[in-house]
């Protein structure tokens, strides 16, 4: 059935070798192409080439029986996203493709019309010509006036990026399924009501034939019958017929439901969700109730007609819009679950995976994220499966030999207490190995280190997923536990690695291929997928949580690489390997220290040593690489410098990657200092920004626009770093103001600083007006205060002057602090008043990596046995003392006040995991008998 | 003030099960049982409650309070002379660098008291009790039964030799109550108009009969049977009787008064072996001997504000009687530490003298002193601060005179002099001072009371309704880290370098 459309044809990266290379002659393991149209000025997250739409976006099909292909609705609706796209045509060639468009009929043998359940059909469609490429979701509804009950529809996800909807592939396919799921469920419940009004019109067209009947009998006594009697019996036969044709089809949409369950469906679970969320949003509680309660019963007004011996189908009757066919209720939320899909998957490809890592990540860092996370997308599968693999005592002792060809076998045993990051895998692993076929694909491409090699074999998968629909989910598949294992500082490698060979890879295919429309991948229904993938891919099929599995599937799979790459890294561009490789963890260049705690001297802290550690830099000088995007944010200046002359500054945001497709909203933004180096990179206002979860929009807004104050904040106070640092360090700081707008903004942005106590909200109390209480900085870490003048006012102020000792006090209105001095060294790099970063997502996102990156020492620090316990009974209590500040000194780099701050976060790590019921209660109040000094402007 | 109706004490707690000391220590799990509440009409009875407790120590050492009824007075004007002594924010031997506010009452808290180890008691104007743990913080139980101020608690410890081996709380809710415990005896007294005499079940034994309308301020037990009753200016002395074979009566009967208090006795404590002392609201303090009801020494001159009485008396403390009342004694070997007023005095028994002093501690009226083992003195004072004082002693050459600079910067210089008079000073040739090490600031009103538990650090309560525990930042923090290895271990998460 795969008609039109052609089979991709993956070539080797001949082709790009052709194109002038102009850089010194490049490490043979960063041969990474050059973007292809660099060239004409244009960078790679302008505009990608040829597409003639500014965004992505979900279009809605549907192949008419009337006039063919045609689109029906665009999400978000609006013209300009699309602009000049031929919706038309590109309808009708992912219409073409359906090739699962079964339709009800006789099937031979069968008396009756036979409803076929199909399985949705999901494809990936490329147009290069087009400079479009989709995730087609192929779904049939019913309709009892169409042909054969069928309509089909179709629902994509058209992007310009190819690669995108191959690497998110599975998280379309399984939004998009949450989508279909809803409408065909709205569908069912319509079809069955049409059923019903048929049935009675047809009740009634019988009585009304028969009384016809018998009153020609009556009027004809003669012994035979008129053709007029004749004619009529036939009626009434064939009307007879006909209701028992549609009392079959009615049981057999009734009875959908029970064969669903009986089938193995992967996504039953949520399918019933959704089938559950639907049924409450229209009142009806049971799919399998009897006809009285149904929809269109319930509705009295309904009078039967009589239905002509001879329904005409012909092309001049209306069919129903989808609306109708799905009821309007079912309609709206799957419009709702449709736009939450396009703002999902909004953005670049290598944000979303960031992203997607990102959340993985922090969701395997059980134990500190709660420190300065918001927690919304905390999933709680996770979270269990976790709790499940925790148990495991044995994963540091007995490394799965899986494990071991990998290049950093000694991470898992410093990182030994990081447990949550390994273990989760680890089953998964085991799982994995049992699949022969799987294991010698990998392995020996895993224990070679030829980097060139490691391109191919990513080429190779790519190649491998162009015909058969099930190598997307061998992509899938690929989880190494290398990324799980592993530190922040190593992940953070790989994120900028994976999305290059992505990119590249996306460039060059687009620059080879003829054909203007390719199939590159096609995905059958589940039922399809053979036992052995099945074995591989274990979320796909044995598991309900299909979603989450999905969404580290296609992390893992880009962490595959990562290993490698770092060993190239390390190798290559380091020139010191053996360090490197034993280097473990958390926390970047201080690594290597960590391995033998306090042995060896920590290397200084280097002000090279910003939000990455070193071989990004390494790539920065000879590469135009996409690390430079993570490596801008260090604080040091000149390194930024250098780079600058050769890049152009449009890696700062990665949120600028996104709004270089759409520029149409550029007058959004209202970011006022925001400059853009490359003018048709517009600015982005920040719904464009990707989001994974549902309360994402608002969340992001929310981080952009704190992130934006508090650059503002710590450009306009020189003592920002001190109030900083109270809150880092817990103490409360209290911004005293007038006027509550500006109280309540500085107190927004401020508060991403503040670490949580809990999951729960933030110790953050934006504005109040009464005199505070000790128990207020208990409870609140950041207070936003109402300055009155009146006499309740003073008796604020000398509430205020009491408590001096556990606040800092930010007057708003005559720009002064009141609060301890700092003299450490990382809030100036974390609130650098002389930052390149101009935008507010983008800030909010370095102050997270630094934090994380504090996170992980106060981790370190917390568990570290030696560090807390008496070495021997004889030990005093100065010696542990000691002990922890060398550490805290020596091997985690702390100055002077910093070591409060990680003091303090650890206190509430600890606090935290002691925790029966989190959040139940507010830790004390710790704080120091430390002078405080007035700050002026 | 009248005294409502007669004092006493009259439900019954029955605990549904008994429990168990828990390998032979005297820590327990803290009354998990549950509480059955059976209001027993006695005639004569306000409200009362009494609580059941578990294993406890001995009590006496710290069962005092008798500052029940040091109602918060007006305050007073500052005296212009003696600036109040403050310390900045940089307080290096204050360890107190971590507080947990802990709230349940909705009135003033008046009363703390220490179960064991690890628990305490308080109670207040909200007519509830609540037992906390020192150690988290953790609310335990809140003991519901009066339904007016209470105004006293005090803990009745079980007999060593008792199997059964519970602690009551008991606690009076008249006006003008307070309590006392006669361990030995294994009864409990009540002293309001008249004095009652119970037994640990709960019986009333014998009372005396109307003593005043005033009502016992203090009581204390000393030696050959007798407790000492301060009832306005007098103190009273009674004989109980316990039973024997010719009569199976308990009497009590009035044995002595003594009147040489020239204004209302505030405050009422055993000191040692020997001697108790007596303090009244003009600032007499009185040392009795236990034996013979005798006067040991008598000091009213420091705080008398009659210059008559001592015509080379050169300093006046305070020109205002409340300045001067004698709130809370506590003592230790040599030395008993005196709530004055606003002030600290240290008066050593030996010498029989002060032999240091601040005169301005406090903005407002002392209500609580202690003396902890380290030789802090902690006071607390309804300013709502508290204070932590340490007792330094300095050796000096007897005829050296005193460098008055040095006592000015503290703010006693004054006392110093009087000190430093030639008769005494021939006799001690080291000077004692007290220095502020640190305040705790935390509580927006007068500070009741504060307990102090060695390993848990301070509690405090207060006028504000709250009750703070202030705690030792560092041997927290320490002490977190070994439960959260111990968590670790638990959860099979440990695993310690080889």
């Amino acid at each position: 059935m795969i008609s039109a459309p052609d089979v991709v044809a993956f070539t080797k990266e001949d082709e790009y070798e052709e194109e002038p290379y102009n850089e010194p002659a490049l490490p043979e393991e960063y041969s990474v192409p050059l973007f292809p149209f660099a060239s004409q000025g244009a960078n790679p997250w302008s505009k990608l080439s040829g597409a003639k739409f500014s965004r992505d976006f979900i279009l809605i099909s549907e192949f008419s029986e009337q006039v063919g292909p045609q689109p029906l609705l665009t999400i978000p609706n609006d013209t300009r996203v699309f602009g000049t796209f031929d919706l038309n045509y590109f309808s009708l060639r992912i219409m073409s493709v359906d090739y699962q468009a079964s339709f009800v009929g006789h099937p031979p043998g069968s008396a009756y019309p036979k409803l076929n359940f199909v399985e949705d059909s999901k494809v990936v469609l490329g147009d290069s010509k087009e400079g479009a490429f989709a995730y087609v979701h192929h779904l049939t509804l019913y309709d009892l006036e169409a042909r054969g009950f069928v309509r089909p529809f179709c629902m994509a996800y058209i992007s310009a990026d190819q690669h995108k909807i191959m690497q998110q592939f599975q998280e379309l396919s399984a939004e998009f399924s949450k989508a279909s799921e809803c409408l065909k469920q709205g569908n069912r419940k319509a079809f069955a009501g049409e059923l019903e009004k048929k049935l009675k019109d047809l009740d009634y067209t019988r009585t009304v034939l028969h009384t016809e009947t018998e009153i020609q009998k009556k009027a004809n006594d003669k012994g035979f019958y008129s053709s007029q009697a004749i004619e009529k019996a036939n009626e009434l036969a064939s009307v007879e017929k006909s209701i028992i044709e549609h009392q079959d089809l009615l049981k057999q949409i009734r009875s959908y439901p029970h064969r669903k369950l009986k089938g193995s469906d992967l996504r039953s679970g949520e399918t019933e969700h959704m089938q559950e969320q639907a049924y409450q949003a229209v009142t009806t509680s049971n799919p399998d109730e009897p006809v009285d309660t149904d929809l269109y019963t319930c509705r009295p007004a309904y009078t039967p007609k009589l239905i002509k011996a001879k329904s005409t189908k012909c092309f001049d009757k209306k069919l129903k819009t989808l609306e109708e066919l799905c009821d309007t209720e079912y309609f709206t939320q799957t419009l709702a679950q449709l736009s939450h899909i396009e703002h999902m998957f909004r953005g670049d490809l290598c944000y979303l995976l960031t992203s997607q890592i990102d959340r993985a990540l922090l969701k395997q860092q059980q134990i500190t994220n709660f420190l300065f996370e918001d927690f919304v997308e905390i999933d709680d599968r996770v979270l269990e499966k976790q709790e499940n693999a925790a148990p495991n005592p044995s994963q540091d002792r007995q490394p799965p030999r899986f494990l071991e060809e990998y290049p950093i076998p000694q991470v898992l045993i410093s990182v030994g207490s990081y447990k949550s990051s390994v273990e989760s895998v680890l089953i998964k692993m085991e799982q994995e190995l049992g699949d022969e076929e799987y294991k010698e694909a990998e392995v020996p491409e895993v224990s070679s280190f030829d980097p060139q090699e490691n391109l191919d074999y990513l080429d190779m998968d790519m190649k491998g997923s162009i015909s058969s629909g099930e190598s997307i989910e061998v992509l899938g598949t690929e989880k190494s536990t290398s990324v799980l294992s592993k530190s922040d500082s190593q992940a953070s490698l790989t994120v900028p690695l994976s999305p290059q060979v992505v990119r590249s890879k996306a460039v060059s295919h687009r620059t080879i291929s003829e054909d203007s429309i390719e199939v590159l991948s096609t995905c059958p229904s589940e039922a399809l997928i053979p036992d052995d993938f099945k074995a591989s891919y274990p979320s796909a099929i044995n598991e309900e949580e299909s979603y989450v599995d999905d969404s580290e599937g296609a992390i893992h799979f880009e962490a595959t690489i990562s290993p490698q790459e770092l060993g190239e890294a390390e190798e290559g561009s380091l020139g010191n390997p053996p360090l490197q490789t034993d280097s473990s963890c958390c926390i970047g260049k201080e690594s290597d220290s960590l391995q033998v705690p306090l042995s060896t001297p920590a290397q200084t802290l280097a002000d090279e040593d910003g939000v990455v550690s070193i071989p990004p830099q390494r790539y920065r000088q000879k590469d135009q690489g996409f690390h430079v995007d993570f490596t801008v944010e260090n604080t040091n200046p000149s390194s930024r410098d250098n780079n600058s002359e050769g890049f152009p500054a449009y890696e700062l945001d990665p949120n600028r990657l996104l709004a270089s497709r759409d520029v149409s909203k550029t007058s959004l933004d209202n970011c006022s200092d925001t400059t853009s180096y490359v003018g048709s990179i517009a600015s982005t206002s920040s719904d464009r920004t990707p989001s994974a979860h549902p309360a994402g929009s608002s969340s992001e807004r929310h981080k952009k626009r704190a992130g934006q104050n508090a650059l503002k904040f710590i450009r306009q106070y020189p003592f920002a770093h001190p109030a900083i640092y109270s809150l880092l360090s817990g103490r409360t700081l209290v911004v005293l103001g007038e006027d509550e707008a500006i109280v309540r903004k500085l107190v927004s942005a401020l508060s991403i600083f503040v670490p949580n106590y809990s999951r729960c909200a933030k110790p953050v109390k934006h504005w109040v007006s009464s005199p505070l209480h000790i128990t207020d900085f208990q409870k609140w870490k950041l207070i936003g205060l109402q300055r009155v003048a009146s006499p309740a006012g003073a008796g604020t102020l000398h509430a205020l002057s009491r408590y001096g000792r556990y606040t800092s006090i930010l007057d708003l209105d005559n720009k002064t602090l009141r609060c301890p001095l700092y003299r450490g060294t990382l809030v100036p790099r974390l609130a650098d008043h002389r930052t390149q970063i101009k935008r507010g997502s983008t800030y909010y996102l370095h102050v997270q990596s630094m934090l994380t990156q504090l996170c992980s020492k106060a981790f370190l620090y917390t568990f570290c046995h030696h560090l807390h316990l008496p070495a021997h009974d004889k030990e005093t209590e100065e010696l542990v003392a000691s002990r922890q500040a060398s550490f805290l000194k020596l091997n985690l780099g702390l100055v002077n006040e910093d070591v409060k701050v990680v003091q303090y976060l650890a206190e509430l790590l600890k606090l935290y995991y002691m925790q029966e019921s989190p959040g139940t209660s507010h830790p004390m109040l710790r704080f120091d008998y430390v002078p405080s000094f007035l700050y002026k402007i | 003030l009248r005294s409502v109706g007669k004092p006493g004490v009259a439900s019954i707690v029955s605990p549904l099960r008994s429990t168990r000391a828990v390998g032979g220590a005297w820590l327990g799990v803290l009354l998990t049982e549950a509480w059955a509440w059976e209001p027993l009409p006695l005639p004569g009875c306000c409200d009362g409650s009494s609580g059941e407790a578990e294993n406890l120590r001995d009590w006496r050492s710290i069962f005092t309070s008798f500052s029940l009824f040091c109602l918060p007075l007006p305050l007073p004007s500052r005296p212009k002379k003696s600036p109040l002594q403050t310390i900045g924010e940089e307080q290096m031997q204050n360890p107190y660098t971590e507080l947990l506010v802990l709230k349940a009452h909705h009135d003033i808290v008046r009363f703390l008291v220490q179960l064991d180890d690890y628990r305490f008691a308080s109670a207040g104007d909200d007519g509830i009790v609540v037992v906390w743990n020192a150690q988290t913080g953790e609310k335990l139980l809140e003991l519901n039964g009066h339904t007016q101020k209470i105004t006293a608690i005090i803990t009745f410890p079980s007999l060593e030799a008792c199997e059964e081996k519970n602690q009551l709380i008991l606690t009076a809710s008249a006006d003008r109550t307070v309590l006392t415990v006669l361990q030995r005896l294994n009864i409990w007294l009540s002293g309001g108009n008249d004095l009652c005499v119970w037994n640990r079940k709960l019986d009333l034994l014998c009372k005396t009969g109307h003593l005043s309308d005033t009502g016992i301020s203090a009581l204390i037990e000393i030696p050959k049977n007798c407790v000492v009753a301060a009832v306005g200016k007098e103190l009273i002395i009674f004989r109980l009787i316990e039973p024997t074979e010719a009569s199976l009566e308990w009497d009590i009967f009035e044995v002595k008064r003594l009147l040489d208090h020239q204004d209302n006795i505030l405050s009422l404590a055993n000191v040692n072996d020997l001697h108790f002392v007596t303090g009244s609201h003009v600032g007499e303090l009185i040392v009795w001997d236990v034996l013979n009801w005798t006067m040991q020494t008598c000091e009213r001159n420091f705080w008398d504000p009659s210059p008559q009485l001592d015509t080379q008396q050169e300093i006046k403390l305070c020109q205002k009687s409340n300045d001067i009342s004698i709130h809370h004694f506590t003592w230790n070997e040599e030395n008993v530490f005196a709530a004055v007023g606003r002030g600290l005095y240290v008066y050593n028994l030996q010498m029989k003298r002060v032999i240091a002093s601040q005169k301005t501690a406090h903005d407002s009226n002392v209500l609580h002193v202690a003396i902890l083992p380290n030789r802090q003195l902690i006071s607390c004072s309804e300013d709502g601060s508290v204070r932590i004082w340490e007792l330094r002693e300095k050796q000096q050459l007897a005829a050296e005179p005193v460098p008055t600079g040095f006592f000015n910067m503290w703010g006693f210089g004054r006392v110093h002099k009087q000190a430093s008079q030639p008769v005494k000073k021939q006799e001690n040739a080291t000077s004692t001072s007290l220095e502020l090490i640190g305040d705790l600031i935390g509580h927006s009103s007068s500070v009741e009371m504060f307990l102090y538990f060695e390993d848990h650090g301070l509690v405090t309560c207060s006028a504000d309704h709250l009750i703070i525990l202030w705690k030792n930042g560092e041997r927290e923090s320490g002490l977190r880290s070994l439960r959260l290895f111990q968590k670790l271990e638990e959860n099979g998460n440990l695993y310690l370098a080889v």
